[in-house]
């Protein structure tokens, strides 16, 4: 549903952005008739022979573009973007990651044979078993979420190594929250 | 500032000495009251170097325990070959209560010594020196020695033999018995090796350190069997939490639970014939119990929020465990009997890691306090609840099997390293290690 009220939303934009290179085309085509008003150089002789060769330049299909471009840029975020950061001894998904997920979810959509391994991490505070516990918490609060998206539980499958494989393994603030994290592991 | 000195001096004699020992205890906090003993350098009677200096050895144990302050050898007012050479009052004058006398003497079997040991009672000889009247005679007695023993063994059992020592002064004159002759199980994480996760047990001092796993993934929580022969611990060696029972003399490893999720927590029961563990694969972390011979596992705990870390009574009837149950973590007890859970912890914001001490008197765990994470102890009787660490990050604790002293895992240096602390948290050292991060310290049973 999410998905689709995205999927929406990307198709409008494109749409307006097609209408905005439509405009400023025409922009240009004015700017030449007045050079050509102005009693022009032999350039605009040239121009004026090739005639309408200006204006079939905008023959490109905007709708069919913008669905190949957001796709892409989806795609892009997927590729770049796999893990999901969260609070202190907490699992809840925040809002930023939300867009994330649903590119993955979008992918896992398009190709049902792809499986996700989502690997939960925790900062090294509180102690090692119990933060395998959260760090568990952590992949299914993910893996939850992909499959409200409508992914299959047969394409997902959860690891949690607590506090076992930081990425930053100093004990500092900045190492702590880059290491509270789920990653999604294709 | 000259004593100051001379312990530096001291400390690096050690870390040139103990070159095969790649954790080192360095005492961060000694006992004032700590008693004054004399541990004469032993008598050695053989070709060229003795093999090791066991009175060191003692020496060093002792003073670790926290409950000894052995003099040093250039303020000793003697150095006595034997019991008759003591001579009582100059050692009553410096405040000594007792002095170990002893030597080693090179068997006629190449490789062996005789080692020998007196425990001398101070005070009794000075009272009766040497001789009572009996009969209307005058005769030697020796109620003033406390231990008087020998043994033959082989070089590398010279060491271990110092600790066998250690531990019979120790209970001579405390009561109680000591926990020289142990080893303790711990995790070495070191990123810039080939297998980052290394497995290793050592003497408890950290020396005879051998590694009996390496992993490229990670490996946590050992255990050790109550007949100190086996470790039970998690390995990631196949991208999931598995368990495996090692038997760390003939290495033969069995995978005993590798259920969907966590398989997770092992700690073995007193009696040695089942484990207690964690699984999800019941949707969230439980603790469960599994019969080993049998594999037959039987749910202690139910519910939607995480229930981890058991940890046994000494009667094996009762498992404590943390659970989030009640909002943050806290530490809870189940009845196997009635399966009754009641809370046990109720100081702090979050207390989790139990471990009962071997008397069962108290619960040794992990609260934090002022938002740091340090080592504590809850007395069962009274409730009473004392913070015993002011290091930070501190985790893992696990007891000594004579329940004096603690070992945990803490930062210190930037490193996660070993540390004790006695159970009165008077005493504290670090075990600094010479590479990577050192952690989930596990301390073995008596192995004698």
């Amino acid at each position: 549903m999410q998905l689709k009220d995205l999927l929406k939303a990307a198709c409008l934009g494109v749409a307006a952005l097609g209408l905005v290179a439509c405009s400023s085309n025409s922009v240009t085509d004015s700017d030449v008739s007045s050079q050509e008003s102005t009693g022009g150089s032999q350039q605009v002789g040239e121009g004026a022979q090739q005639g309408g060769a200006d204006v079939e330049i905008d023959g490109v299909s905007p709708i069919l573009t913008a669905e190949e471009q957001e796709r892409q840029r989806v795609e892009a975020m997927r590729q770049e973007s796999q893990v999901v950061y969260f609070e202190f001894d907490r699992s809840e998904i925040s809002g930023e990651f939300i867009e994330i997920l649903e590119a993955h979810a979008a992918y896992l959509l398009d190709n049902p044979s792809v499986t996700v391994l989502i690997e939960g991490h925790t900062d090294e505070r509180g102690t090692p078993e119990y933060n395998v516990a959260l760090g568990e918490r952590r992949a299914k609060a993910v893996a939850r979420h992909l499959q409200s998206l409508g992914v299959l539980a047969s394409q997902i499958s959860t690891v949690s190594y607590g506090q076992e494989k930081p990425v930053n393994s100093s004990h500092t603030e900045a190492a702590w929250a880059a290491n509270r994290r789920a990653v999604l592991v294709y | 500032m000259m004593k100051r000195l001379m312990l530096t001096f001291g400390l690096w004699l050690c870390s040139i000495a103990g070159a095969q020992a790649s954790l080192e205890i360095v005492i961060t906090e000694g006992v004032d009251s700590a008693r004054p003993i004399g541990v004469i350098p032993f008598d050695w009677q053989g070709f060229g170097d003795v093999p090791l200096d066991i009175s060191k050895v003692v020496a060093d144990d002792l003073r670790r325990s926290g409950a000894f302050n052995p003099i040093a050898v250039n303020q000793m007012p003697q150095t006595p070959k034997d019991d008759s050479e003591v001579d009582f009052d100059a050692w009553a004058a410096l405040g000594v209560e007792a002095v170990l006398v002893g030597s080693v003497v090179a068997a006629e079997q190449e490789g062996q010594y005789t080692v020998s040991y007196t425990l001398v009672d101070i005070l009794r000889g000075q009272a009766s020196g040497n001789q009572e009247l009996r009969d209307g005679v005058l005769v030697q007695t020796y109620d003033h020695v406390l231990l008087d023993r020998f043994r033959t063994v082989s070089e590398p059992q010279m060491r271990q033999m110092g600790h066998l020592i250690s531990d019979r002064v120790y209970q001579a004159l405390t009561g109680e018995r000591g926990a020289f002759l142990t080893r303790i199980a711990y995790v070495v994480v070191d990123e810039n090796a080939s297998y980052p996760y290394q497995l290793r047990v050592a003497d408890y001092d950290g020396y005879n350190e051998s590694t009996l796993l390496r992993s490229q993934e990670p490996l946590m929580s050992p255990s050790w069997s109550p007949d100190g022969r086996k470790l039970a611990y998690v390995s990631f060696e196949n991208r999931k939490a598995e368990i495996y029972i090692h038997d760390i003399y003939n290495q033969q490893r069995e995978l005993v639970s590798s259920f969907p999720g966590i398989n997770g927590a092992p700690q073995w029961s007193p009696d040695g014939n089942s484990l207690a563990l964690v699984l999800s694969k019941g949707g969230q972390p439980d603790i469960y119990v599994m019969d080993l011979e049998t594999k037959q596992l039987r749910q202690l705990t139910k519910g939607r929020r995480i229930d981890t870390e058991p940890t046994w009574m000494p009667s094996g009837k009762e498992l404590l465990f943390t659970s989030e149950r009640g909002g943050n973590p806290q530490i809870y007890s189940v009845n196997l009997d009635s399966n009754r859970i009641k809370r046990v912890t109720w100081e702090g914001d979050m207390n989790l890691g139990g471990s009962v001490v071997p008397d069962g008197s108290a619960l040794v765990m992990v609260s934090r306090v002022n938002g740091e994470f340090r080592i504590s102890r809850q007395d069962f009787d009274t409730g009473y609840v004392q913070v015993l660490t002011r290091t930070r990050l501190d985790e893992s604790p696990t007891v000594a099997p004579n329940g004096s002293m603690i070992m945990y895992s803490t930062v210190a240096g930037g490193k996660q390293v070993l540390a004790l602390v006695s159970m009165d948290g008077r005493f504290k050292a670090t075990l600094p290690a010479k590479a990577g991060n050192v952690r989930a310290p596990a301390w073995s049973p008596f192995l004698n």
